[in-house]
C-alpha cells in the first residue's frame, strides 16, 4: 500500500496533492480554539512554538475561533477545544489539548518515530 | 401559546413526552427545562425513546427539537424511523428539527494536554438557537467517555454540559448505556442528572423476551413506582401502565344479548351485563369457540363493535368453522363491527399481549372483547402471570364498559371442571360451563350457568346442540329421576308422547262415558218431573171440582133455607138459620 507504484489510476486528487505536500514537506495545520482563554493562548503559543523549531518555513497555520466560525467547527466534528488539526500530509491527525505535550505531538506530527512515542507513553 | 400545554402543577412544571402511557406514569410528563437520563443496556429502545419524545414534541406540541447522535449517522436515523413512520427528513426541511452526528474517533485524536468540550456546547448551543429547540436529545454518552481518554476532563465537562442545559430551559434526555453489577450508567453520570431517571429494560422470562420500563427516581414528583411492559411498533413506543388500575370503575345495568336465544332466556331473558367478564370454561369439543363466535354474530350484525382475539385458530379457519354453523362473520369484517387479532400465545411474552390487546381496544373501542381460549397462555407463561395479566385486562375492559368474554380449555386431566387452571375464577362474573355427557354411545353438551354475579339465573342444566343454523338450547330430560341427553332424551320423549298420547284418549273415553251416563239421568230426570207435572194436574182437577161441587151443595142449600125463613123469618137470626140448614 505505501508504494507509490502500485497506486491504482483511480487515486483521488488528494491523495495525489498529499503526496505532493509529502514530498515537499508542507504541513497544513489548522488549530480551533474556543475564545481567548488562557488555554486557548497556551495552546496557540505551543504550537507555533512547535512549528518554528520543527517544520520552520514548511507550515501553514490557521487559528480558528469556534465562536466566530461555528459552521466551520461543525465540518470538522470539533467537540473539544482547543483541538489542532493536521490536513496534511495525510493521514488526517486530531490533536486536543493546550498542546503541552510536545512529544506527543512530534509523533502525531510524523516528526518522531513510533519508537519514541511509545517511550513517550511509558513515560506518562 | 408555549405555556398552554404545559402541565401547571404545584410541584414541577412538566413536559408531556407524547408517549403514550409514560405521561400518566410520570404524572404529567418529563421534568421541564431539567435533563432526563434514560438508561438500559443493548436493545432497550433508548433511541427510539428519545426520538419519540422528540417527534411528538414537534407533532403534537409544536417544539422544534434536536437530535445529537453519538452513534448512528443521520441518514442511519432517518432510515431507521421510517419504519416507526417518523418521517424525519419532512421535519427537518420543515426546520422543525436537528438531526446532527458528532463523530469521536477515538483513534483521529491524539491528547496533548488540558482541554474542554466548548466546542460541542458551541455546537449544542448553535443548533438549539438556530431552530429555537426545546427539546434535546444526546444519544448516548458513552461515545463521548470512550472518544476521550481523559475520564476526569469529561466527566467535569458533562457536569457542565447538564448545567448548561438547564440553564437554557431545554428538557433534555440523555441515554446512556447501563453498566455491569446494576450500575445505573457505566460511567456514574446518573450523579448528575439526577431529577428524573428512567430505566429501560429488556429482559428474557422462558424464551421470551418484554421491554420493561420504570420510572427510577423522578425528584420533586409523585410517580408509578412499577415496572411496566412497553412496545415498540410501528406506531411507536407505547408505555402500558396496565397495573395502576384500581377497583373504582362505573358499573351498568344495562344488558348484552348472548347471541342465543336459549342462553338468554336462562339470564332473566336479557343476557349478560354489559361491562362484565364471562368465562365459557368446558373440556375440548364442547362448543366454546362456537359460543364466543355466537355472541360476536349476534352482536356485530346489529353493528356492535366486536374484537375477537384468537389464540389458537386463524382468522380464515374461523371464518370457515363458523360457516358451518350458520354464522357470516366474514359480514361483520367486510363491514368494519368485527376485528380479528390473532396471534399464537408464544410469539410474545404475556406483557406483550396485554399490550396488544390494550392498544387495540384503545385504537378500536370495541363493546366487546373476546379471547380464545385464555389457557393457550399457559404455554406462554407462568400460571401467577396469567392471572396478573388477566386481572388487568379485566380491570381494564371494566373501566371502559367493555363485555368481555373468556374461553377457557379444561383439560379432561383436570379432575375438577369448576376450577380453571389459571385461577381467575373470582374475577369473573358470569361463569357458564359446557360438558360432554356420554350416554348410549353418542356424547351430547350440556351447559348450566355456573355463577353469574347480580342477577337471577337459571340453575337448569340445559341441552345445547350445535346446528347447521347456530346454536341451540334445549331443555334437557328431567323426569323419573334420571337426566337424559339427545337421542336419549329424544327416544324418551317419545315414549312419553306415547304415554301420553293413550291417556289422553282413555280420558276421553271415560269423558265420553261419564256424558252418556249424565245425560241418560237427565233424561229420567225429564221424564219423573213431567210425570210430577201431570200429577199435580190431575190434583187441581180434582181440588177445582171438589170446590165446585162444594159451591153448588151450599147455594142448593141456601136456596133450600130461604124458602123456609119466608114463613118464620122473625123468629130465626141469621147464625140459628144456618145451624139449622146444617142441623138439616
Amino acid at each position: 500500500m505505501k508504494e507509490k507504484t502500485n497506486e491504482p489510476k483511480t487515486s483521488t486528487k488528494e491523495f495525489e496533492a498529499a503526496l505532493k505536500s509529502k514530498t515537499a514537506g508542507v504541513y497544513t495545520l489548522k488549530l480551533y480554539i474556543a475564545g481567548m482563554t488562557p488555554r486557548s493562548t497556551r495552546a496557540v503559543a505551543n504550537i507555533k512554538e512547535i512549528c518554528e523549531k520543527y517544520l520552520k518555513g514548511r507550515y501553514h497555520l490557521e487559528v480558528v475561533d469556534v465562536y466566530q466560525q461555528p459552521t466551520l467547527a461543525k465540518g470538522e466534528q470539533i467537540i473539544a477545544a482547543p483541538t489542532l488539526i493536521k490536513k496534511l500530509p495525510l493521514p488526517l491527525r486530531k490533536f486536543i489539548g493546550d498542546m503541552a505535550d510536545v512529544e506527543k505531538i512530534l509523533v502525531g506530527l510524523d516528526l518522531r518515530p513510533a519508537k519514541v512515542r511509545k517511550k513517550a507513553g511509558d513515560e506518562q | 401559546m408555549k405555556q398552554k400545554h404545559r402541565t401547571v402543577s404545584r410541584e414541577l412544571a412538566k413536559c408531556p413526552t407524547g408517549i403514550k402511557g409514560l405521561d400518566e406514569i410520570t404524572s404529567g410528563g418529563l421534568p421541564l427545562g431539567r435533563p432526563t437520563l434514560v438508561t438500559g443496556g443493548a436493545g432497550c429502545g433508548k433511541t427510539v425513546m428519545g426520538m419519540e419524545f422528540l417527534v411528538r414534541g414537534i407533532l403534537d406540541y409544536n417544539e422544534p427539537a434536536a437530535f445529537i447522535a453519538f452513534e448512528e449517522g443521520t441518514k442511519e436515523l432517518v432510515e431507521n424511523f421510517k419504519s416507526l413512520g417518523f418521517d424525519l427528513e419532512n421535519m427537518v426541511a420543515q426546520n422543525k428539527l436537528i438531526l446532527d452526528h458528532i463523530e469521536i474517533n477515538r483513534a483521529e485524536i491524539i491528547e496533548t494536554g488540558e482541554f474542554d468540550l466548548e466546542g460541542l456546547f458551541i455546537r449544542l448551543g448553535g443548533i438549539v438557537d438556530s431552530i429555537g429547540a426545546k427539546r434535546v436529545v444526546l444519544d448516548t454518552l458513552e461515545t463521548l467517555f470512550s472518544g476521550f481518554g481523559n475520564e476526569f476532563i469529561v466527566r467535569a465537562e458533562l457536569q457542565r454540559l447538564f448545567a448548561w442545559l438547564k440553564q437554557k430551559g431545554l428538557t433534555a434526555i440523555i441515554t446512556a448505556e447501563r453498566g455491569k453489577e446494576g450500575s445505573l450508567t457505566r460511567h456514574g453520570i446518573e450523579e448528575y442528572v439526577s431529577d428524573c431517571v428512567i430505566v429501560l429494560d429488556n429482559r428474557m422470562q422462558e424464551q421470551i423476551s418484554t421491554r420493561r420500563l420504570r420510572v427510577l427516581k423522578y425528584r420533586g414528583s409523585s410517580h408509578g413506582s412499577n415496572e411496566y411492559p412497553f412496545l415498540i411498533d410501528e406506531d411507536g413506543i407505547s408505555v402500558l401502565p396496565v397495573t395502576s388500575l384500581g377497583l373504582n370503575y362505573s358499573i351498568s345495568t344495562e344488558r348484552v344479548p348472548t347471541g342465543i336465544a336459549g342462553l338468554d332466556a336462562m339470564f332473566e331473558g336479557k343476557g349478560y351485563f354489559k361491562g362484565s367478564s364471562v368465562l365459557v370454561s368446558g373440556t375440548a369439543g364442547t362448543g366454546k369457540s362456537s359460543m364466543a363466535s355466537s355472541f360476536v354474530n349476534g352482536l356485530c350484525h346489529k353493528g356492535t363493535k366486536c374484537l375477537f382475539v384468537a389464540m389458537e385458530e386463524s382468522y380464515d379457519q374461523i371464518i370457515r368453522n363458523m360457516r358451518s354453523i350458520g354464522m357470516d362473520l366474514n359480514k361483520c369484517v367486510e363491514k368494519g363491527s368485527l376485528q380479528f387479532y390473532t396471534a399464537r400465545p408464544t410469539v410474545f411474552g404475556l406483557e406483550m399481549h396485554l399490550a396488544m390487546m390494550h392498544k387495540l381496544i384503545i385504537k378500536y373501542k370495541p363493546e366487546v372483547v373476546i379471547v380464545d381460549p385464555i389457557s393457550s397462555f399457559l404455554t406462554g407463561g407462568m400460571g401467577q402471570d396469567i392471572k396478573s395479566m388477566l386481572t388487568r385486562l379485566i380491570d381494564f375492559c371494566k373501566s371502559r364498559l367493555i363485555t368481555t368474554l373468556f374461553t377457557d380449555l379444561t383439560s379432561a386431566a383436570n379432575i375438577s371442571l369448576e376450577r380453571t387452571q389459571e385461577g381467575i375464577s373470582s374475577l369473573i362474573d358470569t361463569w357458564i360451563l359446557l360438558r360432554d355427557v356420554e350416554l348410549n354411545g353418542e356424547r351430547n353438551r350440556l351447559i348450566n350457568v355456573l355463577k353469574s354475579r347480580g342477577m337471577s339465573h337459571s340453575n337448569q342444566v340445559r341441552e345445547f346442540r350445535i346446528t347447521s343454523s347456530g346454536i341451540e338450547l334445549s331443555d334437557v330430560y328431567i323426569g323419573q329421576g334420571i337426566v337424559l341427553t339427545g337421542s336419549a332424551r329424544v327416544q324418551q320423549e317419545a315414549r312419553d308422547r306415547v304415554e301420553s298420547l293413550t291417556r289422553e284418549q282413555e280420558i276421553k273415553s271415560k269423558q265420553r262415558e261419564l256424558e252418556g251416563n249424565r245425560k241418560s239421568t237427565q233424561a229420567q230426570i225429564t221424564a219423573l218431573e213431567a210425570q210430577l207435572a201431570a200429577l199435580s194436574d190431575q190434583e187441581k182437577v180434582l181440588q177445582s171440582q171438589e170446590t165446585a161441587r162444594r159451591e153448588a151443595e151450599n147455594l142448593a142449600k141456601e136456596r133450600l133455607t130461604s124458602s123456609r125463613i119466608s114463613k118464620d123469618v122473625q123468629l130465626v137470626s141469621p147464625n140459628k138459620r144456618k145451624r139449622t140448614g146444617a142441623k138439616k
